[in-house]
């Protein structure tokens, strides 16, 4: 990566500098305290459950439904209740969970790797293949993501693993559009000049020098479409499209909770929920905080 | 002109195309509908029957010709359930859909105007933070959990508002409306609030920057020394002028709000184009899914080029730089 005139200043790099600003605010470091919280939970989520939710030997059917605090046949309490199977909802939030954050940032990961390839890719090229690359970003875009990840998983099916590609295919081009942005003005800076003298080949040019870069604001754009990834598959999987009933995501805990909300068993849907939503809100609010630290408009 | 004009018809019929074909394709790559519309005792024997009657012993290739050559002709295809055609079917049920649609964009312009401006005025008070971190939740939130929240409070808990399903219509011109009786509004406050939610969102945010931006205005500074009372100011002269990005944006928008309104029906069990999607994804009935992704594709398409050409009549710019 080149060097920038900041990174002189006591020997210390420009990435160190940074994360030295995000944790400058105490609510920032409050707000990555829960996230890495939250990983870990999801990580360690089958040694911290209190039971495995989909084990079946482990549910007894006799322990449906029951409010948050009560007692099983063994003794064991559900704090925040059981759903129409007898699984206890804090085990099954846990693991939900842990399907979400990955579908979150499986997909994010290889959404931005590919679309970030593919815009740095088209800003280099310019010309035709460029026009056309954007042009199938701006048609794509132009369509909204749920409309899209519906179709593909129609055609589909459901799975963890359809529900990935889905919502690659619909994020790419959000990345392909924030990495050529910037590509554009960083193909006319003077490193790039001096690297396409020295004929280095072409994919070193692109991934060594132009697309170290870009990273920041792709960093931010990748935080934040973590939680839209989650949202958005949590929406699909509660129409019936997304995640396999074998495997539930938050998402679909809150859609087997929707049958009984009606009769006031309300702790089926709304935990599950809850906990989607401080995941959401987190995720939000670091990357909120990356921004401020990444946009060199308002940096000091 | 006519040449832009010319050109960019011909750009909207492409992407028609285009998004006929991949929907047709991957719509009918996958599963097999007879299996779900056959009874679980028949024999081989009657599923191909049903299947040839469905004509789905075809090729791809001659479906896909017939697909086509049927749509040129305006007719979608017969639904596998209902037997009836798909485009009749879509279109039975979309005053329900407009109609959501035009009540929380109604919804969110209401909301979210007050408090945009409010917020810009004073941009430093607890009130205005307050709302501004409202609107990033309105965001980021999951659309549908909001929903089953306010089901869970407004109907289940407190018994003020139906749960779901749509109140009695009545015709106007023939299309049967709920907004115009009590009861029928009562069906409609839920849904459209929660699809509202994410617009208003949006209209905050709009309304926010442009009242920061007007009330350094000349014009504003110039009503104030007229001696204008602020309310007038606001009301009359801010607002006029914020008016016209927040009404931009929102009629763009009504084509997303038309495709979100597919979760939002499916929490509400609200009978309009988006639950029949839903439906229809479920049953495999894939005449009526093709027919209603090409009625959202030409809608969207439709937006997008009346908003094209509205900006080349108003700005030659945009006419010079398309044809270099």
């Amino acid at each position: 990566m080149t060097d920038t005139p900041f990174s002189f200043d006591k020997g210390e790099s420009l990435w160190r500098q940074r994360v030295g600003d995000y944790f400058s605010r105490p609510s920032a470091v409050i707000v990555f305290i829960l996230l890495v919280g939250l990983l870990f939970i999801a990580i360690f989520a089958p040694w911290i459950a209190p039971q495995n939710p989909y084990d079946l030997s482990q549910l007894d059917i006799m322990d449906g439904r029951l409010p948050p605090g009560s007692k099983a046949m063994n003794g064991m309490v559900f704090w925040l209740g059981t759903d129409e199977q007898g699984r206890d909802m804090l085990s099954a939030i846990l693991y939900g969970l842990r399907i979400s954050l990955f579908v979150g940032v499986v997909s994010t990961v290889c959404a931005c790797a590919i679309g970030a390839s593919i815009g740095v890719f088209a800003a280099y090229k310019g010309g035709k293949v460029e026009t056309f690359v954007m042009r199938l970003v701006d048609l794509q875009l132009s369509f909204p993501a749920i409309l899209i990840a519906l179709v593909l998983l129609a055609a589909f099916g459901r799975g963890i693993d359809k529900v990935i590609i889905a919502l690659i295919i619909v994020q790419w081009a959000y990345y392909a559009r924030t990495v050529r942005g910037n590509a554009l003005v960083e193909r006319n800076r003077d490193y790039m000049e001096a690297a396409r003298c020295l004929a280095l080949p072409r994919s070193r040019i692109l991934f060594n020098h132009l697309l170290p870069n870009c990273l920041p604001p792709l960093i931010v754009v990748a935080t934040v479409q973590v939680a839209h990834a989650i949202a958005l598959e949590a929406t699909l999987s509660f129409l019936g499209v997304g995640v396999p009933v074998t495997e539930p995501s938050l998402g679909m805990l809150i859609k087997n909770g929707y049958d009984y909300l009606m009769s006031g068993k309300y702790w089926i849907s709304t935990w599950p929920g809850l906990a989607l939503v401080l995941a959401i809100v987190v995720i939000n609010l670091v990357g909120d905080r990356l921004r401020d630290v990444l946009n060199p408009r308002l940096a000091k | 002109m006519l040449a832009y004009l010319i050109r960019r018809i011909g750009q909207a019929l492409l992407v028609i195309a285009a998004m006929a074909t991949i929907v047709f394709l991957s719509i009918y790559a996958v599963g097999n509908p007879v299996d779900i519309l056959a009874n679980p005792n028949a024999d081989a024997k009657e599923m191909a029957e049903i299947s040839a009657r469905l004509g789905l012993d075809k090729p791809l290739w001659e479906q896909f010709g017939l697909f086509v050559w049927n749509a040129l002709h305006g007719d979608l295809g017969r639904s596998f359930v209902f037997n009836e055609p798909a485009l009749k079917l879509i279109i039975q049920r979309m005053p329900a859909t407009l109609e959501l649609a035009f009540v929380a964009l109604i919804m969110s312009i209401v909301i979210g105007i007050p408090l945009g401006v409010w917020s810009g005025l004073k941009p430093d008070a607890w009130s205005s933070r307050a709302i501004m971190s409202g609107s990033i939740l309105g965001f980021s939130l999951p659309n549908f959990w909001i929903g089953l929240m306010l089901i869970l409070l407004f109907a289940v808990q407190l018994k003020w508002l139906p749960s779901g399903g749509r109140g009695p219509t009545t015709d106007v011109f023939g299309i049967p409306v709920s907004f115009l009786t009590w009861e029928g509004l009562r069906y409609l406050l839920l849904p459209a609030f929660t699809l509202a939610l994410y617009k208003a969102a949006l209209v905050v945010r709009l309304s926010r920057s442009g009242t920061r931006e007007a009330v350094l205005q000349d014009y504003v500074r110039f009503a104030r020394a007229k001696g204008l009372s602020p309310t007038r100011i606001v009301l009359v002269h801010v607002l006029k002028n914020i008016m016209i990005p927040v009404v931009t944006i929102l009629g763009l928008e009504l084509g997303s709000m038309i495709a979100f309104a597919v979760v939002t029906e499916t929490v509400f069990a609200y009978p309009g184009m988006g639950k029949l999607l839903i439906d229809s994804i479920g049953r495999l009935d894939r005449p009526v899914i093709v027919a209603y992704l090409m009625m959202v594709v030409v809608i969207f398409v439709v937006i997008n080029l009346i908003v094209d050409l509205l900006y080349a009549a108003l700005d030659p710019r945009v006419r010079l730089q398309e044809a270099e």
